[in-house]
């Protein structure tokens, strides 16, 4: 019955559905390329020196014990509200797994893999580019699996600070006690979370390195 | 060749030098063990050749090249170079591994993959069955061999080997020597073999340098070594059994002695050593065996008075200590 009602009201307001859906996705897409972009790189050029990884590291730890919505939260007293504050945090959000999925991973690359590179004469940007990378590739994408899921999740919260999305539809279905409209945006909301996961699990399968695949 | 001079190592910390001023030279197509206990520096020296470790004081020559003159980068592409973990890449199937130095060096695709299968059936494995295979999915022994492929891919002239069969059971691992041996009395490399097993420096050198806190206690053939033990560090390490250990590299034909007029019921092959030889008398009863050819044919006799003649160190004493004196 209320889905009947939730659907009536996808019918009645189908640029409102899909202006809040794209909205939803383009939010978390464009924190999540950011996050990727800051990330990753950082983290592959902190795994070589110990003592900032490590602080880098429990720095990332630390954000990543900050509830959602608390990030958000302390975002907006200082870039008020819309879209870009929801990027902001929503960015924010990214960042810790990816880095310390990134550094750990470049980290663990098993030492006697990289003697033997340097030993037959790869330079340190060989070594990195075609042995280091790929077999900490599996790792780094955990990270960035962990990070696209707590994104889309995440971005129902950016309807606090007025950033749109799917969360649009639960804050006003609650705030009017209206279960349809609630359900709006919490049933794509989840189905989005579920499938983000589904699709980057198998992107994750299919850049693991063939030799290094569980068989 | 190589001529290490005067080289100085020492690590922040340490309470003496790794490599203490140590002067080696190892002549050109010749397997030089360094063997040691555990913090002799043997290792140390090896990976200052090829610049993995920056020497304090003092230099290596390779080919005549000062190594610190040369960019280190095309000096290790260079230089053959194994290590005990192999090292293999694991998202790389077997060829890629064994092309890594050769692609490093722009060779093309097709002297790259006929070098492949030349490498695999080289160290006694089928290219077809294994070239497209990854490392995860070859034993201990058979991963070795592709490490030593893979060293030998660009054919260099100079070889680094860390204790190359040290991780694998004894039975592999005396296999492995022995086929790295064939190897490479075909090839004639001039390689470094780091080792702590004396028995690996014994049937691999054919010089071997015994080091002690970074030091160069000895340095000479297995046979003088282990007939003439420069001191008494050096005698404990090559063990109390090292009469034993030197008949194991005497072949029973260079005993020979002339038949008499009773043939002996036991018999030997020529490439036996004067241990097996022992051995077959000891089993046997008898103390003279006949000596047989590769067709059986009768070359001579081996009788125990022989072979203790051979044990004796009393004409080895005199060898000289100088590195450059061999």
């Amino acid at each position: 019955m209320l889905l009947v009602e939730a659907w009536q009201f996808v019918a009645a307001h189908p640029e409102r559905f899909f202006g809040a859906l794209y909205t939803h996705v383009a939010l978390s897409a464009a924190a999540l390329g950011l996050a990727i972009a800051i990330a990753f790189p950082v983290g592959v050029l902190l795994a070589d020196k110990r003592r900032l990884a490590l602080a880098a590291i429990t720095a990332a730890n630390i954000g990543r014990t900050l509830p959602s919505l608390a990030v958000l939260a302390l975002v907006m007293p200082v870039l008020g509200t819309g879209f870009v504050p929801a990027l902001f945090a929503l960015t924010l959000l990214a960042l810790p797994p990816i880095l310390i999925n990134t550094c750990t991973a470049m980290q663990q690359v098993d030492a006697d893999i990289v003697d033997a590179a340097r030993g037959m004469g790869m330079t340190r940007v060989q070594i990195v580019r075609e042995v280091e990378l790929p077999v900490a590739l599996p790792v780094i994408f955990a990270g960035i699996r962990t990070a696209a899921v707590q994104v889309v999740s995440g971005a129902v919260l950016a309807a606090y600070i007025g950033g749109g999305g799917l969360g649009d539809f639960i804050t006003s279905g609650i705030a009017m006690m209206a279960l349809p409209q609630l359900l709006v945006g919490a049933i794509p909301a989840t189905l989005l979370a579920l499938g983000t996961d589904r699709v980057f699990g198998y992107l994750q399968k299919v850049l693991t390195p063939a030799g290094m695949r569980a068989r | 060749m190589i001529e290490i001079r005067g080289l100085v190592k020492q690590f922040p910390g340490a309470a003496h030098p790794a490599v203490d001023h140590l002067t080696l030279m190892i002549p050109e197509g010749e397997v030089c063990v360094l063997i040691g206990p555990s913090g002799c520096g043997k290792t140390t020296t090896m990976r200052i050749i090829n610049r993995m470790i920056e020497p304090d004081a003092g230099s290596v020559l390779v080919a005549g090249r000062d190594v610190t003159q040369v960019d280190a980068v095309d000096l290790r592409r260079g230089i053959g170079y194994v290590i005990q973990q192999v090292g293999l890449f694991p998202h790389w199937s077997i060829a890629d591994n064994i092309a890594t130095v050769p692609k490093l060096l722009g060779w093309n695709d097709a002297r790259i993959a006929a070098r492949v299968d030349e490498l695999l059936a080289l160290v006694g494995m089928e290219p077809a069955m294994f070239r497209s295979r990854f490392p995860r999915e070859l034993s201990g022994g058979q991963k070795q061999r592709i490490g030593v492929a893979r060293a030998l891919a660009a054919d260099p002239p100079v070889m680094l080997m860390d204790e190359p069969f040290g991780a694998i059971d004894p039975i592999t691992r005396a296999r492995l020597q022995d086929e790295f041996l064939r190897i490479l009395r075909s090839l004639k490399k001039t390689i470094v073999f780091v080792t702590h097993d004396i028995d690996e420096a014994i049937k691999m050198g054919d010089r071997i340098a015994i080091l002690r806190d970074g030091v160069l206690v000895q340095y000479a053939t297995p046979m003088t070594i282990l007939a003439g033990p420069a001191d008494p560090f050096v005698e404990s390490f090559v063990g109390t059994d090292r009469a034993l250990k030197r008949l194991a590299l005497i072949r029973a034909d260079a005993a020979l002695e002339p038949l008499g007029p009773v043939a002996p019921a036991h018999a030997i092959a020529a490439q036996a050593s004067l241990r097996d030889a022992l051995a077959r008398m000891f089993e046997t009863g008898a103390d003279t065996l006949a000596v047989t050819g590769s067709n059986g044919e009768v070359l001579g006799l081996v009788t125990l008075a022989g072979i203790r003649a051979n044990t004796r160190s009393d004409d080895a004493t005199n060898h000289c200590q100088s590195p450059y004196c061999l």
